[in-house]
């Protein structure tokens, strides 16, 4: 089993935590990678804001079906299992989140570049795309959860899931899919990102406050994943009104 | 009544003749048994198919038929419980569909509409129009879950279901209902063809597609009373695809 920083790495920008999937690949979200982006995603206590951008042409091509092929179908359930573990800890986080999409995002990697608070999208390359019904694979609960709450506009989210559309950067701004398209190259979109985080950072919101909200916000998606997550840290001393 | 056709890998059900199109018994009947013949030979056939729906004359559908059902409140929740299978069908049917609006689409005709994938509607005349506000009767669950689950603007559904708008096409599509508007019913007709053929040409799998689409729209789902895939079934179905 390769080790955490090889799959991915995380460093300190001023406020943000920047995780990076590294490496030329894919970047398929088998257990191993989904257990590498929990464990850097649990790292960023005491961070301001969150980032997951990916080096290379991927941010990330979805699930891992080369290893699901060779292992044994009562293990095909860590997988998803997995990711709807890193979305509950990415729902539950003290803090924004950003995602850098640095490259394709296709499938689970596009539902989860869609989680996060803010997607930023490389402008010249690369493309949103749910792959699933041109393989003819059928979506898992929480992925279904992630379109629904997160791309509400009825004909949006038909265009991308019936009609598998190969989304740009301009055009998925133009649908509300992502917030803004980067110019320039996988270094400018991470910045853009980093620099998005760092004033969200900057409101100095009270964390436990940011993550009530959110999982309020999207009520279907965190109720399809709340009990897989990381669970809660330590309550906080202030009150809930 | 209706007719089916196949021409190719689409399969076109026309509302025939120049009435109204009313949805009664023998109207959803043999709607219900089209939609059912296309299914069943697209799965004999293959991945690869697609349904448009037209209608001919001045009417796409003017809804059930309250002509029948008269002052009779039974004889109307008849109607309105005939119609809820035929909305399960279009919503659970593993092929693309498309609704070609060459007329008047109103109350029940409109619910008809929406349940399809895609909506391609003349510019010329008609409108949709959900009537029932006008008329002084409530929507039924199943027909207000439709609403909700294609017009997720939230001022086009106040517009549409609590303000009896006649929506016309181009409106249509600013509010998101409406995927292409075209100047006549004849252009309609044949745009929404070539458009079934486009996605037909994608040879998706049937079931695959109708399960993609019913998990996006799990209450009008419910609503319909289409019982919902497990994730067990989905993964035995994933580790067969692999």
């Amino acid at each position: 089993m390769e080790s955490n920083k090889d799959l991915c790495t995380v460093e300190r920008r001023g406020r943000v935590h920047l995780i990076t999937i590294t490496g030329a690949g894919e970047h398929r979200l088998n257990p191993d990678l989904l257990a590498a982006l929990r464990s850097a995603v649990a790292a960023s206590a005491g961070a301001g804001a969150l980032v997951l951008a990916a080096e290379g042409k991927f941010f990330s091509n979805g699930f891992d079906q080369a290893w699901a092929r060779t292992a044994p179908p009562h293990l095909h359930g860590t997988m998803d299992g997995g990711l709807r573990a890193l979305v509950a800890d990415l729902l539950a986080l003290r803090m924004p989140t950003v995602a850098a999409v640095t490259g394709h995002a296709a499938a689970a990697g596009c539902a989860l570049a869609l989680v996060h608070d803010a997607v930023l999208m490389r402008g010249s390359r690369g493309f949103l795309y749910m792959s699933e019904v041109d393989v003819g694979i059928k979506f898992v609960d929480f992925v279904a959860a992630v379109l629904r709450d997160k791309v509400p506009d009825a004909a949006a989210r038909r265009d991308l899931v019936l009609r598998g559309d190969r989304v740009a950067a301009p055009e998925a701004v133009r649908r509300g899919l992502v917030d803004a398209a980067i110019d320039g190259g996988p270094e400018d979109v991470v910045a853009a990102a980093v620099a998005e985080a760092e004033r969200l950072a900057a409101r100095g919101w009270d964390g436990e406050a940011v993550a009530e909200i959110r999982k309020a916000a999207w009520p279907q998606l965190w109720g399809q994943v709340k009990d897989h997550g990381a669970g809660p840290a330590p309550a906080g001393v202030r009150p809930r009104l | 009544m209706c007719t089916l056709q196949q021409r190719g890998s689409v399969f076109v059900l026309t509302l025939t003749g120049d009435g109204e199109h009313r949805l009664g018994h023998a109207l959803i009947s043999s709607l219900r048994s089209a939609v059912a013949s296309a299914a069943e030979a697209a799965a004999k056939a293959g991945p690869g198919a697609a349904l448009v729906t037209v209608g001919e004359g001045r009417f796409f559908s003017n809804g059930l038929d309250i002509g029948w059902a008269g002052t009779s409140r039974a004889r109307l929740s008849e109607l309105v419980a005939a119609l809820r299978p035929l909305a399960a069908d279009l919503l659970a049917l593993p092929m693309p569909t498309v609704a070609a609006v060459t007329g008047h689409a109103s109350a029940g005709g409109c619910l008809l509409a929406l349940c399809h994938d895609y909506c391609v509607m003349r510019g010329d005349r008609g409108v949709l129009y959900m009537s029932e506000v006008d008329i002084g009767l409530p929507l039924p669950p199943y027909f207000m879950a439709v609403l909700r689950a294609k017009i997720t603007a939230a001022n086009a559904l106040r517009d549409v279901a609590l303000r009896g708008k006649k929506v016309r096409a181009a409106e249509g599509k600013e509010m998101g209902i409406v995927d292409a508007v075209y100047p006549s019913a004849d252009e309609t007709a044949a745009e929404a063809f070539k458009l079934a053929e486009q996605l037909a040409a994608r040879k998706w799998d049937g079931g695959v597609y109708a399960s993609i689409r019913m998990s996006m729209y799990p209450e009008a789902c419910r609503s319909v009373g289409i019982v919902e895939e497990s994730d067990e079934e989905k993964r035995k179905h994933f580790a067969s695809k692999l």
